[in-house]
């Protein structure tokens, strides 16, 4: 049974300090307000997994909510460094992060493997990449079958994962399209799942192969409108390319990072007074 | 007409991208390059993108490798997984198109670390989709600016295999694909040795000089014997590519491309 409740709530309940923890979105979708809030609430220690971490996961870890990261491509994406993810690897700043480092296609496998309740993904990759080298969790094996050399990297099996979508009904059955990434894998993977949705609606009307979750996959449901900015939500509202780039200047340094993350994120209520609190600086810059 | 080295780089990497092939598509340089191609003489190349796009036809280039532009003009979006594991692991793609950070002798890339890894110097993004793009593609094309930075006698870290020894280094290790087939920069053209797989210049683009290249690469770089001269762009070319990144700047409300 799908709880359909405020992202406080579901962030309280289903998100513990020391949980592994996959928000998913292929540069669509991606789940910011739920980050947000989980920033708000403090949590800690978190084992943090992401393709791409984002902007998203630049907050979490400049906020000393991770210690872990498995990640496969962590860059602002169009801009350039996530400086907050940098600071940490770089010079541990606010803590250190372990790093667990894979590729795209690792990734993907990895999540097919946790939904399939599988141990382990398998793929034909990394050959001749010092990946395997500085990744303990990278191995190879040979196939039983025709003794071809193949990568192997744990299942990613999250206690948590976080997604955003466009609708869910009042059962919790949520509808997404467009840029689909590794969401519903993701969720399939995981033993708990929070979905932040646009809009939530009477009935979903969609054709018979729409991606959907069934209610059955999803905890708790949490009308978050606009919970994926900068980020897009296609058919909703389109990514904002300047808050992208504007993210370099705030994140680059630790001291304008804090005072914004305060300013923000914890001295806001939720993600729409966060959006109003944004628009009230912009206009103060302007 | 004249022209600048980064236009005459993207054109020239747009050249060697056959028509029908399917390209899986690099974010930035190479992006701009494939819709280049698609625009111009490779109407019925299919793009694909990591995030899902398959046959993307956008209108403007995208800023990320995600943008709703790629879905919205695409013949299909699929999951990422499906990306991967059916078309790139599944030996559907023809030519892949990476950037990188870095590149040394024999092709190899990388996008990780500059220093050692455990205490990086400078850590950049990271793989991404290209180790797996440059061994599962049956051929790679990389575009990427020429500078003694980039272009390295020993990289810190290989993301991706080139050539990795050279010889038939590549063989032995039995990756399915050819591996990088040519480098595409703002100075030159670069393909492997038939024999060695060093890089070698086959072709320099017009107002350069060897001093320049040999100045911009960290190693004693090879030249063949017979080295052209790159093509100038052609009238559709040039137009072509400066409209599209005209249209993009605009839908980005930035002063540049996605470059």
């Amino acid at each position: 049974m799908t709880e359909i409740t405020s992202l406080r709530e579901a962030v309280a309940h289903l998100v513990k300090d020391g949980d592994c923890v996959a928000l998913e979105g292929f540069t669509h979708l991606i789940p910011s307000a739920a980050g947000h809030e989980i920033i708000r609430q403090a949590r800690k220690d978190l084992y943090l997994v992401r393709m791409t971490p984002d902007l998203i996961y630049d907050q979490l870890i400049g906020s000393g909510c991770a210690s872990r990261l498995r990640f496969s491509w962590g860059g602002n994406p169009g801009v350039g460094s996530l400086h907050r993810l940098r600071d940490a690897v770089e010079r541990q700043w606010p803590q250190p992060l372990a790093l667990e480092e894979h590729g795209h296609a690792d990734m993907a496998n990895a999540y097919v493997a946790g939904a399939a309740n599988l141990p382990f993904s398998v793929l034909r990759g990394y050959q001749g990449s010092d990946l395997p080298t500085y990744n303990h969790n990278i191995r190879f094996m040979r196939c039983p079958f025709t003794d071809e050399e193949l990568a192997v990297s744990p299942a990613i099996r999250p206690d948590v994962t976080v997604i955003h979508a466009q609708k869910a009904d009042r059962r919790g059955n949520v509808l997404l399209w467009g840029i689909l990434g590794v969401q519903k894998e993701a969720a399939m993977a995981a033993k708990r799942v929070i979905v932040t949705v646009e809009e939530i609606v009477d009935k979903l009307d969609a054709p018979p192969n729409a991606c959907i979750l069934p209610s059955a996959v999803v905890t708790a449901v949490c009308h978050e409108p606009g919970g994926a900015f900068p980020s897009y939500a296609h058919g909703y509202y389109v990514r904002d390319n300047r808050f992208y780039i504007a993210w370099d200047d705030i994140a680059r340094d630790r001291d304008v990072f804090t005072a914004w993350v305060q300013r923000h994120i914890r001295d806001t209520a939720d993600f729409q007074e966060f959006r109003q609190v944004l628009a009230q600086s912009k206009g103060a810059q302007a | 007409m004249s022209y600048t080295t980064n236009e005459i780089m993207t054109i020239a990497a747009a050249r060697r991208l056959p028509d029908g092939a399917v390209c899986f598509v690099g974010i930035g340089l190479p992006s701009t390059a494939a819709n280049l191609a698609r625009l111009t003489h490779a109407p019925n190349a299919l793009l694909i993108y990591e995030s899902g796009p398959i046959g993307a036809k956008p209108d403007v280039l995208p800023l990320s490798i995600g943008d709703g532009e790629l879905a919205d003009t695409a013949d299909t979006v699929v999951p990422t997984p499906e990306i991967f594991r059916y078309w790139l692991q599944g030996g559907r793609v023809d030519v892949g198109f990476l950037g990188t950070a870095q590149i040394d002798r024999f092709a190899n890339l990388n996008t990780t670390v500059i220093g050692p890894y455990d205490k990086p110097k400078v850590r950049l993004p990271g793989a991404g989709g290209a180790p797996e793009i440059a061994s599962n593609a049956k051929e790679v094309l990389i575009i990427v600016r020429q500078s003694a930075r980039t272009f390295v006698p020993k990289l810190d870290f290989i993301t991706s295999a080139g050539h990795l020894t050279g010889g038939d280094a590549r063989a032995r290790l039995k990756i399915p694909g050819k591996g990088p087939v040519a480098v595409i920069t703002d100075l030159c053209i670069m393909e492997p040795d038939p024999v060695t797989r060093e890089l070698t210049v086959v072709s320099i683009h017009a107002g350069i000089t060897p001093e320049q290249i040999r100045a911009a690469t960290g190693w004693p770089v090879l030249f063949a014997a017979d080295v052209r001269q790159t093509p100038d762009p052609s009238a559709l070319e040039l137009d072509t590519l400066r409209a599209l990144q005209q249209r993009t700047a605009v839908a980005h409300g930035t002063a540049s491309s996605s470059e």
